[in-house]
């Protein structure tokens, strides 16, 4: 039963890494300026947490394997060095280890978060709401309209609520997709209508939250044309599951060509 | 220490009706033996949801026959709408997280055990006690009865974030009156553990018999005694957030709520609230939570552990400060379930460092369990089995807190099934299997009967493979990147992953109905089981020096002393390899000491 056990564990060990290994599923292509560096800093961890589990089932399954069903005459040992030893290797190996991540990880955190967007960045602004996310584009004046949540109408389709007395906001353009230009770094402004949602595109390697109540912002820069798909991770209601849009990546000519388009639907 | 047992005994007299012995009782025993009752109805409560949700999520148009007379608007023809699907999910959480993973393990195992292996004759506030489990009761029975709102229990999750938990109805179904019996449930749950607690610690640091130091308490007395102080503080903050949370409700208040939300083409009459507010306190209580569930799984299988592995633990004073360092360092790293949340970015890295060190008295306690047993005679039956795999359960769900610590990969992996794998495999398996393995050990000091010893490893062996079989294909799930609490996958790119989830639906039934082993296994145990005798391990500490089960008094009028650690094992005695605590005889060591 004991032996039988052991090699359970072993079996299972390598089972789980077996996927991971062979990436069977795995986060998508990295469309994105910064991503590389959450994927390098998930690698590393992937490198250093796999060896720390295989190590330790391993080791459990062996000592299960040589240490049960002794004979009862069978002389009793502890461990060479005790519990002093193995305090030392682990402040030693998993201190160094942590630090490593935590120094590492800090780049590519500050890389996302703690940089502001550059002064050229294209802004666009995203309005989660049950259960659809809306964009809004200045327009030629470059200016986005004032907000009046009073003035959120879905009959007439002033979904943000553009205040109608802004001059500014007569040549906003509002979609329900997203189209970017490749290679052109993003403002996101984004803020919530009615409760918490969250704006997720695995390619672009960005998740954030949007709070009710404050403005979020996230900058990026998309490096791969293609259509990709936005959804909520936040739990915003029965329709959460449903809650998507699509981001398409564009050259910027045929973005040009789109923002024209939607500017004459308007 | 005190030697006040003969006080503790004052308190309260033998019972002598049904309702005084049997239901509203004063003994520690009974009272764990409740707590133990409600956890196991709460646990088949929560799988049988956890099996609807699977089945759904596997198959998501598929009709579940008899589901329509659980929820006529929610299962109609049998068939999950996506509300019911959330409000099921939020039941599941909440019934596994507070009325289970936190009542068996600390509350049952802790109210029978503690003041045995502290010598005490019971706890020092009875009343209390009893007041701590009848809350407790009432606040599962209040939860309960959203079931049958007409518009269901609250589908906002375990987690009730803001303001989908303070607008009303307005937000969906369940999130009106579902959300206030939720709150109101939990309020009272925080009372009972709070009342319990304090029992807890007055207990372990007032009433230890002599010679009971404070480093001859069993690593389970330290493990529950640690437990309270958690407990003390988290449920003390999020019992006042839950009545906040009320008054956003009836009392037209704004903690949670923002100005100028528009819900369904209104603007909500909310203003100035704060929806991170929610999160911040939520999570203070929520991460300590997660060690409320595991770190008496810990002293119970380290506990369990040396009774067969016949020999003491490399340290148990290491142990000791690695359950103290994984509770300090618990209020620190709450922050680590934010980081995309929308709170300072800086504050994501502050959280991060403390989330990372967490790890290092983790690593100690797997060092320490597993490099013990070398040189062991290890016995191999139901409950060492169930320790052991709550090591290897423990190990698998530690290492992918490594990648959730750090905020550039959370970004990835956010409130993904990644998340949820991890969560269950460390707060849910590895706690459920402490439970398992004390239950396999106890039972015979709390019944009087052995449990079924074949069962029992029948038991071990399917839940042990079906549990990585259900929760191994999480975490590569949450690294495609499917979000957790859908429905259903209506995403391109989610809809490759549904055969995986029918692997794990079949695998979560399989391994669900294993535990109906468990079940017949401990109710004909309990009253066919073979009679036990009263140290049926040959173990040390103090529950096993007295009879089986304990008399009302746990020591038949005798107020033991203590002459020994509590466990020396792997020694030259007149009864074998061990010495009991309360035996004064001498005894040689037969293993080198370190």
């Amino acid at each position: 039963m004991a032996k039988f056990f052991a090699v359970t564990i072993i079996i299972i060990a390598i089972l789980s890494a077996i996927p991971i290994l062979r990436h069977t599923w795995a986060a998508p292509e990295d469309i994105s300026t910064h991503g590389y560096l959450i994927d390098d800093q998930m690698s590393e961890t992937m490198a250093e947490a796999g060896i720390a589990f295989l190590a330790a089932q391993f080791i459990l399954a062996i000592f299960i394997w040589m240490f049960s069903n002794r004979a009862p005459d069978a002389k009793l040992k502890n461990f060479p060095g005790g519990a002093k030893v193995l305090v030392i290797a682990a402040f030693l190996v998993v201190g160094v280890e942590v630090l490593a991540l935590g120094v590492f990880g800090v780049k590519a955190w500050a890389d996302v978060y703690l940089t502001p967007p550059s002064a050229g960045a294209m802004p666009i602004q995203v309005q989660a709401q049950q259960f659809a996310f809306y964009f809004r584009y200045p327009g030629p004046d470059g200016k986005f309209g004032r907000l009046d949540p009073a003035q959120i109408n879905d009959t007439t389709e002033n979904f943000f609520g553009i205040d109608a007395n802004d001059p500014d906001g007569k040549d906003d353009i509002v979609t329900a997709e997203m189209a970017i230009p490749v290679n052109k770094e993003i403002h996101l402004l984004m803020h919530a209508k009615d409760l918490g949602h969250s704006f997720f595109v695995r390619e672009l390697r960005v998740q954030q939250d949007f709070v009710p109540g404050l403005d979020v912002s996230l900058h990026f820069t998309a490096t791969k044309v293609g259509k990709y798909e936005i959804v909520c991770t936040q739990l915003c209601g029965l329709g959460h599951y449903n809650m998507k849009a699509y981001l398409y990546v564009y050259s910027q000519e045929d973005f040009d060509n789109w923002l024209k388009k939607e500017q004459a639907l308007q | 220490m005190h030697d006040m047992s003969a006080h503790a005994a004052q308190l309260h007299a033998p019972p002598t009706s049904f309702i005084r012995k049997h239901v509203f009782s004063l003994d520690h025993k009974v009272i764990g033996k409740q707590y133990y009752a409600l956890a196991l109805v709460a646990a088949l409560s929560g799988m049988f949801l956890s099996w609807l949700m699977r089945i759904h999520l596997g198959w998501t148009n598929a009709a579940i026959p008899g589901l329509q007379f659980l929820s006529k608007t929610g299962a109609p023809g049998g068939v999950m709408t996506p509300e019911f699907y959330l409000q099921l999910m939020t039941m599941h959480g909440t019934i596994m997280v507070f009325f289970v993973l936190t009542t068996a393990p600390f509350a049952a195992f802790g109210n029978f055990f503690l003041p045995i292996q502290v010598g005490a004759e019971d706890m020092p506030f009875p009343r209390f006690n009893m007041m701590s489990f009848w809350v407790t009761f009432s606040a599962f029975i209040v939860l309960m009865l959203s079931f049958v709102l007409a518009d269901g229990p609250t589908l906002g999750g375990w987690t009730q974030y803001a303001p989908l938990n303070s607008v009303g109805a307005v937000a969906g179904p369940g999130q009106g009156l579902g959300v206030v019996l939720w709150m109101t449930s939990i309020a009272l749950f925080c009372i009972g553990q709070l009342l319990g607690s304090l029992n807890f610690i007055t207990t372990t640091l007032d009433l230890r018999v002599k010679g009971m130091s404070l480093m001859r308490l069993p690593l389970s007395a330290w493990a529950w005694f640690i437990t309270s102080c958690m407990g003390l503080t988290a449920f003390a903050v999020l019992m006042p957030a839950c009545i906040l949370c009320i008054l956003d409700h009836v009392a037209g208040t704004s903690f949670f709520v923002a100005s100028n939300l528009v819900i369904n083409g209104q603007i909500q009459p909310h203003a100035g609230g704060s929806t991170l507010l929610w999160q911040h306190l939520f999570w203070f209580f929520g991460h300590p939570e997660v060690y409320i569930a595991i770190v008496p799984g810990i002293g119970i299988v380290s506990h369990v552990l040396m009774a067969n592995m016949r020999k003491p633990m490399l340290s148990q004073r290491v142990l000791i400060y690695c359950m103290g360092a994984l509770a300090v360092l618990s209020y620190m790293v709450y922050g680590h379930h934010m980081f995309v949340s929308g709170m300072n970015p800086i504050s994501s890295l502050a959280f991060s460092f403390p989330t990372l060190v967490i790890t290092i008295p983790a690593t100690i306690t797997v060092l320490i369990w597993v490099f013990s047993l070398y040189g062991s005679k290890l016995r191999i039956n139901s409950a060492s089995l169930f320790a052991l795999g709550f090591i290897s359960m423990f190990v698998s769900g530690g290492v992918s807190g490594f990648f959730l610590a750090q905020p550039s990969i959370d970004i990835m992996l956010h409130a993904t099934y990644f998340v949820v794998g991890h969560f269950h495999m460390v707060m849910g398996v590895a706690a459920m299997f402490g439970i398992f393995s004390g239950t396999y050990f106890w039972f015979p000091k709390m019944t009087g009967r052995m449990m079924n010893e074949t069962l029992g490893r029948i038991h071990f062996w399917l839940s042990f493979v079906g549990a990585y079989c259900i929760f191994m294909p999480f975490h590569y799930l949450g690294m495609a990147g499917n979000i957790r609490r859908y429905s259903s996958f209506p995403d391109d790119f989610l809809q490759p992953l549904i055969p995986v989830h029918r692997f794990i639906t079949v695998a979560a039934l399989a391994t669900g109905a294993a535990q109906l082993v468990f079940l017949y296994n401990l109710i004909h145990s309990r009253f066919w089981g073979k009679p036990a005798p009263d140290n049926p391990w040959e173990a040390t500490s103090l529950e096993w020096s007295t009879a089986t089960p304990p008399p009302f008094d746990n020591f038949g009028g005798k107020h033991p002393v203590v002459y020994h650690d509590p466990y020396q094992y792997g020694v030259t005695s007149s009864v074998g390899d061990y010495v009991m605590q309360t035996s004064p005889e001498q005894v040689k060591t037969d293993h080198d000491e370190s």
